[in-house]
């Protein structure tokens, strides 16, 4: 390999004990989040859409810990951000879409 | 495993390959060139067999209840009672139906038009060696094979293939009692497994493997076509790939995603309910829109490339073809609910995928127009790539007109379901995608043979086919306008009896004209089939016999896959073309010759 | 011509051929599972008021495969990192554990399928609904001809004759386990003639949507935790030869099976509070 060709390993190679400490401390995160999850599950909120809310809200939090860290997201390309830009809108399109079309009906329409 | 060598040795190379053996060679091959001429054989033949498919469902469309000739005893001996006498029952008719369309779209269209041609050209035309993964390329094919070999199989099975279209709808889908469509799921499953495989590897050869000085809007429109095309297959796929494994719970687990609670067909009694055949709909057609355009993506990207190179000018307005192919791309994906115009939606969702169906059809005109406008003022060589080519242009109009109706939910409540729903998409498909794939066999086939495909009796094919494929369904148009409903195993005949008793005229029914065109149309496409045999005759005899190609360049071509020995060796270049210019540098004032390759070096 | 940029970045994107495979790949899974997660929304959405399950399944149990993921997700990542620092022992180590993590997540898994197996839900004759595990049937238990015996640990509701709150707290026995209710009821040994039986189902997939959806995600993502699990095996097992000739390719490549990895990881953070908690 000669000295022009930029290779993955040497972007790397020095920055290394910053970067595992890091990890440490999302994995740190990652755990507690996962016993506040439990803990808010068991909490009688007015209404079962606060739960859902919470829990969703402290998943993507863990979620973005491990995209953005450990698969290294949050330092990554423009076009992998492309990608996933577009299948981020495109699954949302998904769920949005075929939710509303089961919740619009024309008028008088027998639900059940 | 060999350390990665600095310096290329393609002499070495050579040599090496020539060990590997017929079977490494032609077989178990990783080189793009070998799997996109697998693909385009193993397609082509699925073409014909959903061709035969058609010729006895539109056999007994014209005479229900009739055996089929010829091959009514074998049809009999080999499928049993659902050919008895040699006669196509309901049931078998169904099979025939849904396994021609699956066929079709799955197994011929899309293998032939993205990983074909795609695999075969999209390399050479961006100046790399071969696909960024060529193992995963031939995963990708064998996964295609098995996934073919199961659908086929399914047909000699108890019961017989999947009978609920190629759509396969629940409840009815998992409620006939045959594991025909257990197989289709599985099929589709390596289907989709292939699919996804192939995705991956387009997009990222053609992100990563464009030679030095191939920029994005330097590379050939049919490159652009493809890369969209793996962008709608990676990411429309999936959701049909989870409603697959879904259907196949509901058929083997007894689960109900699909089935609502209260149904009690056959021996459906015991299912837990709760379900919702919507959902199968909902995520079937999520791919099915962008699939569409999987189907009609590659073939404009070949009609680009064979006008631009045969009306010898620069095609007319690229950065409008490009910027039209990405937004098409990206609006496929939130217009699939206009397959669902009739399922009970509320005002607001139908007018939303209205909207977004409306607005989708103006960078398909914008494509279409900037074709035709490059024919305007070019020096036209009528071969037999640029008549297909030139045919497709007026074809795939009258298809895409025909669909705005379709779009409409209004009208759509009319035409739903009906012959005008066939005539639609098969004008695209057939006249449509088929000619531009027929016109990329005859333009690319000097590069793969070093010979000519024989010009007159291409023009044969080309005129036969274009006149049969009007006759078959032009008057499609018709019946189904008159209400003529789809998927009718007997063509529709019960509908005849309504008549007013005094005058003897027809009471909401199917008139005799209508039907008597169900003749009309088996003829018709009996001689499309028998256009087909000089195609067949002709693609054989001019490998060994063909006029030779003359140059490595015959058609006189600027895009890099004519700049390549022939056939092009292993690893296609001894070292990385540089590209220094467009990829339609046609005509250009002042230069000798009327083309320039994009790799020529600027003289001094 | 060798095929460029297998190791080496490409400038203008700044990646290597297999990373950006790899994200492709993991878009379409993106998809494949947001569509699964769709059909979960739409089936509970539309399922009768009162007739969703919760708390079917076994928290601590799911609480401890989330943490043993979340362990194999840094264990994943510095066994990359160890090889970034040119550490083969410390790949080694942190694979190990990796692959332990798979091991124990699947069998903590096989037995919570094991334990739906092993459920019953009995429609009883005289309208009666006795839910509860396997506790022994008799030898000459069969259901079809009503001959024999079968006893369950659990306990019977009837829904006979209620409506409105009393019937939701009735439901709530068999549906909402975290209710007051749900968790008042007392699981004894009760014994069933086959001939008091009118028909019987465990807690399969075919049970209810729930159960469907639970075991379609799960088992999928299952699968993928096998496939996962088996290629990073190979790249431990196997890996020391291509560690030798071209370490980059090789840290590339635990590289690319880690981002798997991890978004297998990633798919069961949404699953666990999804399937478990809700």
């Amino acid at each position: 390999m000669s000295d022009q060709t930029k290779t993955a390993q040497s972007e790397h190679a020095d920055h290394f004990s910053h970067h595992v400490r890091r990890y440490l401390y999302v994995f740190v995160a990652l755990i507690i989040g996962t016993i506040f999850t439990v803990w808010a599950s068991y909490i009688r909120f007015p209404s079962r859409e606060i739960n859902i809310a919470v829990a969703l809200l402290i998943a993507s939090c863990k979620a973005f810990l491990v995209a953005g860290y450990f698969m290294h997201l949050i330092s990554e390309k423009k076009m992998v951000y492309g990608i996933l830009g577009f299948t981020v809108f495109f699954f949302t399109g998904l769920m949005a879409l075929t939710l509303w079309s089961f919740g619009d009906f024309p008028p008088h329409t027998v639900t059940h | 495993m060999q350390a990665t060598h600095a310096i290329p040795h393609t002499g070495i190379h050579e040599e090496h390959h020539a060990d590997a053996g017929f079977w490494r060679t032609y077989v178990f091959s990783t080189d793009h060139k070998i799997i996109g001429i697998q693909y385009g054989v193993t397609a082509l033949c699925f073409l014909f067999f959903g061709f035969l498919l058609m010729l006895m469902m539109r056999w007994q469309i014209a005479h229900p209840a009739t055996p089929v000739p010829l091959v009514g005893p074998l049809l009999e001996k080999v499928l049993g009672t659902v050919a008895s006498q040699g006669k196509i029952s309901p049931d078998l008719y169904n099979s025939f139906g849904a396994m021609h369309g699956t066929i079709m779209v799955f197994l011929a269209i899309v293998p032939l038009a993205f990983a074909a041609f795609g695999n075969y050209v999209v390399p050479l035309m961006i100046g790399a060696p071969d696909m960024a993964f060529p193992r995963v390329n031939m995963a990708s094919y064998q996964s295609y094979v098995i996934g073919g070999i199961i659908m086929v199989v399914s047909f000699f099975i108890p019961g017989g293939a999947a009978q609920a279209g190629w759509t396969s709808y629940s409840p009815l889908a998992t409620s006939i009692a045959t594991n025909g469509q257990t197989f289709w799921l599985i099929g589709m499953v390596f289907l989709i497994t292939s699919s996804l495989l192939g995705a991956v590897n387009f997009i990222a050869t053609i992100i990563q493997l464009r030679a030095p000085g191939m920029t994005w809007m330097r590379m050939p429109f049919f490159v652009w076509a493809q890369f969209v095309t793996a962008f709608l297959l990676l990411l429309a796929f999936p959701p049909l790939e989870a409603a697959s494994i879904m259907q196949l719970m509901d058929k083997v687990a007894h689960t109900s995603f699909f089935l609502p609670t209260g149904l009690a067909v056959g021996t459906l009694g015991n299912i837990s309910g709760g379900g919702s055949p919507l959902l199968w709909q909902h995520l079937f057609w999520f791919l099915g829109h962008p699939e569409v355009y999987v189907l009609i993506l590659p073939a404009m990207g070949i009609v680009a490339e064979i006008i631009a190179n045969n009306t010898r000018k620069p095609i007319w307005g690229y950065k409008s073809l490009v910027y039209s192919a990405l937004t098409l791309g990206f609006l496929s994906f939130i217009v699939w609910a206009h397959h669902m115009y009739l399922t009970g939606m509320g005002i607001r969702v139908a007018t939303f995928f209205q909207t977004t169906t409306m607005i989708i059809s103006i960078p398909s005109v914008i494509i279409l127009t900037c074709l035709f406008l490059s024919l305007w003022g070019g020096s036209i060589r009528f071969n037999t790539p640029m008549l297909f080519v030139m045919a497709f242009l007026p074809m795939f109009g009258i298809g895409g007109l025909t669909g705005l109706p379709l779009g409409f939910n209004f009208s759509d409540l009319h035409l739903h379901d009906t012959y005008y729903v066939i005539a639609h998409f098969h004008y695209i498909v057939a006249p449509g995608t088929i000619f531009a794939l027929f016109a990329g066999v005859y333009y690319w086939f000097p590069k793969m043979t070093g010979r000519m495909m024989n010009e007159f009796w291409g023009h044969v094919h080309f005129w036969i086919s274009l006149i049969c494929m009007n006759l078959i369904f032009q008057p499609m148009f018709a019946q189904g306008m008159a209400g003529m409903i789809r998927r009718m195993s007997d063509g529709g005949a019960n509908y005849t009896a309504a008549h007013n008793e005094a005058t003897g005229a027809v009471i909401g029914g199917l008139s005799e004209s209508l039907i008597k065109l169900h003749v009309f149309i088996l003829w018709a496409a009996v001689c499309l089939g028998l256009a087909q045999i000089p195609f067949i005759i002709n693609f054989f005899w001019s490998i060994k016999h063909g006029k030779p190609a003359g140059s490595d360049n015959p058609w006189n071509a600027t895009t890099l896959e004519w700049q390549t020995p022939t056939p092009p060796p292993h690893g296609n270049f001894d070292k990385a073309p540089i590209v220094y210019r467009g990829p339609y540098e046609y005509s250009v004032p002042g230069h000798a010759t009327d083309f320039t390759p994009q790799n020529e070096p600027e003289k001094a | 011509m060798e095929i460029p940029y297998t190791t080496e970045i490409r400038k203008d994107t700044g990646l290597y051929n297999a990373k950006v495979g790899i994200w492709l790949f993991l878009a379409s899974e993106v998809m494949l599972f947001g569509a699964l997660f769709s059909s979960y929304i739409l089936l509970r959405v539309g399922a009768p008021e009162g007739y969703w399950p919760h708390g079917w399944l076994n928290i601590p149990l799911g609480t401890a495969n989330t943490l043993v993921l979340i362990t194999s997700s840094i264990t994943t990542v510095m066994a990359w990192a160890s090889l970034k620092m040119g550490n083969f022992g410390k790949f080694k180590m942190f694979h190990a554990i990796t692959l332990c993590c798979a091991l124990m997540f699947l069998a903590i898994k096989s037995y919570e399928y094991h334990d739906k197996f092993t459920h019953y839900r009995i429609m009883l004759a005289n309208g009666h609904i006795a839910d509860g595990h396997f506790a022994e049937e008799s030898k000459d238990f069969d259901l079809a001809k009503k001959t024999g015996s079968f006893s369950i640990h659990g306990h019977e509701i009837d829904l006979a004759n209620k409506t409105g709150d009393e019937l939701q707290k009735e439901l709530n026995k068999l549906y909402d386990l975290r209710s007051p209710e749900g968790r008042a009821v007392e699981h004894t040994e009760l014994k069933y003639e086959a001939k008091d039986i009118a028909s019987m189902n465990n807690y399969g997939p075919w049970q209810n949507t729930y159960t469907a959806i639970y075991f379609t995600l799960t088992g999928l993502h299952a699968l993928h935790v096998i496939g996962g699990a088996l290629v990073i095996f190979y790249l431990w097992a196997f890996g020391g030869r291509m560690w030798k000739e071209d370490p980059e390719r090789f840290t590339n490549r635990i590289e690319i099976s880690g981002l798997f990895w991890h978004f297998v990881d990633l798919v069961w953070i949404f699953l666990f509070p999804v399937l478990y908690l809700l």
